[in-house]
């Protein structure tokens, strides 16, 4: 059996009406939430959610799963948070710096590893964002243990100001927005059926002409230029890019997220990070080790629970639905 | 530059070779027959070490009863999980076989961390194979010309019992058709577990091995596991030989990085990684499967 990314059809095909309602009721939640909860962690969350977004453009395109992604997540935060901290970067021109490097480390990893698929293209994504970790533990810029702190939030587009958490939320929440929607695109378009027919039969589509390798490519340098937005945005939003951004444990948190909301979902990564966030916050505070429990979570997931929360819904879901029309 | 600090770092990089050799060997023997690979495998070799250090802390058993016992607890244990858990993810996608070892790596971990800290504890060398020689060019540790003398006897035994022994032989033909195999009356799911035990056990004892040399850290699992993938990326998953050859050669070639530029070390054997993707995508040693 292979990955059971069949979630993105079904949801096509049967629920798509009932696909813009949960994203009418998630955009009035995003509006809301900051006057229920506290807007910082708020923030961290939608990061988390848009970096989980980027994970599962690359796993449920081309079921590609990649063990590295917070290099690009990383790198996209410490350039952002350095441009913006020592070279005075308004926000703009802060993010674009951080996802520019995160674009560039994505084209140069993702040249390396669509040369393997499966298994393998896991190691090599994870033995490189060792390779980008070691960069970031020995380079003079990053400080190390101490990471970049005190990073400055700017103004938006100079006249709003950033330092207001009320406004930092909501340029979170309209870039997360944005990208959830870019995801979504992707995989309705022409070129997301194509990485798809490319997962399930590769060697047909290279006998049809299809240029496999570079539709795998883009994807990834897709994928990892989302992380670095999302990478960006938490440095900026949270002032602070560590050791930690680029760390395998941040590389292991998003492959969980999405596991538990769903492979291959669209709202699945967004229902993970929620999940994953805000466990993170409270066992931390009660003092659980929080590594053991997430990875209990991830041998659940994976002995009885593949299809992930999402994902349980819309299998029943359609269950239900072509019952009734029989 | 002295010759001494040359040869010291060139000692310590068959070492850690001979580890990467160990732990790779570990992880080709139960990808070769399961097509999963374990990354739980790091984890085994950190309860290698820390087994041995517990037996001397809480029941005085020294180094020379826990260089064997060690082993034998890992390898139980490993088989404990894969008759229990890792088994049931043989007829799924091969990267569910990955997270889930994944999530077992990262539960064995967090509970040493949870239970000893991050320090590390110390492990003395055991008596006998204290001090050195001075052999001229360079002066000799005792203990580690063991651990290269030891671990170049274990990864050629296991070797040789791979491709010269019956039992070998019909591992070697379960890795190829397991229903061909099953169907001449030879238990394969019993000839698996003891494969992934054996695998295991490899981890146990160049985690014993390393004890005494590294301290006895919840953490050197994780560290080692990542540079072992690449060293399996590089020998490509196709030969026994292959994998121990790799490992030993990027070891040594880890410690030449060390004495001429220190800071770029850790990335040598990424960075041949990556050179010998582009040029072999297979792998040096690798069959495309």
């Amino acid at each position: 059996m292979a990955l059971d990314i069949s979630g993105i059809s079904a949801s096509e095909s049967k629920s798509g009406s009932l696909e813009w309602v949960a994203i009418a009721i998630g955009a009035i939640i995003l509006i809301g939430a900051p006057f229920a909860v506290y807007p910082v962690f708020l923030m961290e969350l939608l990061c988390m959610a848009l970096f989980a977004c980027s994970f599962n453009l690359l796993i449920g395109g081309g079921g590609l799963l990649s063990f590295g992604h917070a290099a690009f997540f990383g790198g996209g935060a410490y350039i952002a948070a350095e441009t913006a901290k020592m070279y005075g970067f308004p926000f703009e021109l802060a993010m674009l710096a951080g996802i520019a490097t995160a674009t560039f480390l994505g084209l140069i990893a993702g040249l390396i590893a669509i040369r393997r698929s499966g298994l393998i293209f896991a190691m090599v994504t994870l033995a490189l964002a060792q390779a980008i970790y070691f960069l970031a533990l020995r380079l003079p810029f990053t400080h190390s243990e101490d990471g970049i702190q005190a990073v400055p939030r700017g103004w938006l587009l100079g006249v709003v100001d950033l330092k207001n958490n009320m406004a930092m939320y909501y340029v979170c929440a309209g870039i997360f927005f944005l990208g959830y929607l870019l995801v979504r695109r992707v995989w309705k378009s022409p070129f997301g059926q194509v990485l798809r027919a490319i997962k399930d039969n590769q060697p047909r589509m290279i006998s049809l002409g299809f240029p496999v390798d570079r539709y795998k490519l883009i994807n990834f340098v897709l994928s990892a230029a989302l992380a670095g937005v999302a990478g960006s945005l938490k440095a900026i939003a949270l002032g602070l890019a560590t050791l930690t951004d680029v760390d395998f444990s941040t590389s292991a948190a998003v492959v969980l997220m999405v596991l538990l909301g769903g492979l291959g979902t669209l709202m699945g990564p967004v229902v993970g990070a929620i999940i994953t966030v805000s466990m993170d916050e409270y066992l931390a505070g009660i003092g659980v080790p929080v590594p053991v429990v997430i990875g209990i979570i991830f041998v659940f997931i994976i002995l009885v629970f593949r299809r992930g929360i999402v994902g349980e819904f819309l299998y029943y879901l359609n269950r239900f639905q072509s019952r009734g029309r029989a | 530059m002295s010759a001494m600090a040359l040869f010291g770092q060139l000692l310590l990089g068959l070492i850690n070779g001979s580890f990467y050799a160990m732990l790779s060997l570990g992880l080709a023997i139960v990808f070769g027959l399961l097509g999963i690979v374990n990354a739980a495998q790091g984890a085994f070799y950190m309860l290698g070490a820390f087994f041995a250090w517990m037996l001397g802390q809480y029941l005085g058993i020294g180094y020379w009863p826990s260089l064997l016992l060690a082993p034998i607890g890992v390898a139980l244990f490993g088989m404990l999980l894969e008759r229990t858990i890792i088994k049931r993810v043989y007829n799924l996608d091969h990267l569910y076989g990955l997270l889930l070892t994944l999530g077992l790596f990262q539960i064995i971990q967090g509970l040493f961390v949870y239970w000893y800290g991050t320090s590390g504890q110390p492990y003395d060398n055991p008596p006998g194979l204290t001090g050195g020689h001075n052999l001229g060019f360079m002066f000799m540790p005792n203990y580690r010309a063991w651990v290269v003398v030891a671990s170049l006897i274990l990864c050629f035994g296991t070797w040789f019992a791979i491709e010269k022994t019956r039992l070998g032989a019909y591992l070697r033909a379960a890795t190829e058709n397991p229903t061909l195999v099953r169907s001449f009356g030879i238990n394969v799911p019993l000839l698996v577990t003891l494969a992934f035990g054996g695998g295991v056990a490899l981890a146990g004892v160049a985690g014993v091995l390393a004890a005494p040399i590294y301290q006895v850290n919840p953490l050197m699992g994780g560290n080692i596991l990542i540079t072992v993938f690449a060293v399996v990326v590089i020998g490509g998953f196709g030969s026994i030989l292959g994998s121990i050859v790799t490992g030993l050669v990027l070891g040594v070639l880890e410690g030449f990085s060390k004495v001429f530029y220190p800071e770029a070390s850790n990335m040598v054997i990424f960075a041949i990684m990556i050179v010998v993707l582009m040029a072999k995508p297979q792998g040096l040693f690798g069959r495309e499967r």
